[in-house]
């Protein structure tokens, strides 16, 4: 299984270093929406600093749609997922590798955000380990649910405009918790971090477990 | 002759349209067989069938030894299908989407084996390194069956496996189709040039309205000059 998943990580991320489309293409949109919220916002700088952590986040998840949506899209192109099937690849693995590049991709993007978020809001990064810890167990969440949804749609034709309807409401839960575990870690609240980094590892097991089992029927089906 | 494809009375649906209704096929290792009929009889419907791609809702469909029916993932790594599509990635180049389908396949791909792949389609040197999207059809066609021959399967499934090829192209895979019978793997074809694929076939079947209706011996391939590599 993880030897199929680092095979199917490494092509996704090989397509992705040639295509560049997450350079290219998801990152300034990221970046855009960032700007425009500053934008939006602008005239209250204090709302712009109270909502650093949410508005982040906000961005995050859709980039995060954009990801999953060309993790997908390059297997729909001349029926590469027919090749993927027919393979022989254990579809767990497939699962795996195609989130680990999807999350891959989300964390570089999140580096760069947190670099926007300084340099747009000027926002002071305080408690580094829970900035970290959180990022990481959410965008391993994000990733496995956006997965899982992606390959659910994968086969539709509507596949691009039913994603987010899907992806959006069930990662909503994401949005919360890493919003709030950042809000403390930026200083704006109180509250105690670790807890909602917790409920971000929950989300994740549960995403990455559900997906693990379920991703094969959903391939085969979808 | 042991069998690599045994379908009974086979029935795939797609959604209510019943594809296959009712196909009784043997093909046995080492057995090229041609199997040819009009625009909707099913051939790609059995091609994908033999492959996993679709299931047998009704019948017996048993493949190298599996029984499609209960299990249709396990044979995949043993099956090559070159369909109407490549399976191929066009922001990969032509030696990593062949890399990529052998080592999925289980193999190892090692730079000999790869670069000798590349060189039996022609597609080494220059072609090599080139990303998928920049190629033509014809090239893009080659690689997949670079991948094909590349992953060595035990059944090869072709349908129209000659569109898009030039003289040359056809030529090559010709002579792959019939080495890879010599070597022992049966390859089912479907295929409207008949001449041409029954020029490689021990055997032809007819297809109608999902349904095998006619089967006639052909000449042994082995009594025919292979087709030339170029």
């Amino acid at each position: 299984m993880f030897r199929d998943a680092a095979l199917v990580a490494g092509k996704d991320l090989r397509i992705e270093a040639r295509s560049r489309v997450a350079m290219n293409q998801v990152a300034p949109f990221a970046v855009l929406v960032l700007i425009l919220f500053a934008f939006a916002l602008d005239p209250d700088h204090g709302v712009l600093v109270k909502a650093a952590a949410g508005l982040y986040w906000v961005a995050v998840l859709f980039s995060s749609l954009l990801a999953v949506q060309r993790s997908f899209a390059v297997e729909a192109a001349d029926s590469a997922r027919d090749g993927l099937r027919l393979s022989g690849l254990d579809p767990a693995g497939i699962f795996l590798g195609k989130a680990g590049a999807v999350a891959a991709q989300l964390l570089a993007l999140e580096v760069l955000l947190g670099v926007g978020i300084v340099a747009f809001y000027d926002t002071r990064l305080h408690g580094a380990a829970l900035l970290i810890a959180t990022a990481i167990v959410a965008t391993i969440g994000l990733a496995a649910a956006g997965t899982v949804y992606g390959i659910l749609a994968a086969g539709l034709r509507v596949r691009e405009t039913l994603l987010p309807l899907l992806v959006l409401p069930a990662v909503a839960p994401v949005l919360l918790a890493a919003t709030r575990a950042w809000e403390v870690a930026l200083g704006q609240s109180a509250d105690n971090g670790w807890r909602w980094v917790q409920l971000l590892g929950v989300f994740a097991v549960v995403y990455v477990a559900f997906g693990v089992l379920a991703f094969g029927p959903l391939m085969e089906e979808s | 002759m042991p069998l690599a494809v045994r379908f009974r009375a086979a029935v795939s649906l797609l959604g209510r349209f019943p594809a296959l209704a009712g196909v009784d096929l043997d093909v046995g290792m080492g057995e090229v067989v041609l199997v040819q009929g009009p625009n909707g009889a099913g051939k790609t419907t059995l091609l994908r069938a033999c492959a996993g791609l679709v299931a047998v809702a009704s019948g017996e469909a048993s493949v190298l030894g599996h029984d499609l029916t209960r299990d249709r993932r396990a044979v995949r790594r043993r099956i090559g299908l070159l369909g109407h599509a490549t399976f191929l990635y066009d922001d990969l180049t032509v030696a990593d989407n062949v890399r990529f389908a052998v080592r999925a396949a289980g193999g190892s791909a090692s730079g000999p084996e790869l670069d000798a792949a590349l060189a039996r389609l022609q597609l080494d040197g220059r072609l090599r390194d080139v990303v998928v999207a920049r190629l033509s059809a014809g090239q893009r066609r080659r690689v997949a069956v670079a991948a094909l021959v590349a992953r060595r399967p035990e059944l090869w499934l072709l349908d129209e496996p000659h569109a898009g090829l030039d003289a040359d192209g056809r030529n090559l895979l010709d002579a792959l189709v019939v080495a890879a019978a010599a070597d022992g793997a049966a390859v089912v074809v479907a295929s409207h040039e008949v001449e041409r694929a029954g020029a490689i076939a021990h055997r032809a079947v007819t297809m109608a309205g999902g349904q095998i209706h006619a089967a006639s011996p052909g000449p042994p391939a082995a009594a025919r000059e292979p087709a030339s590599v170029s």
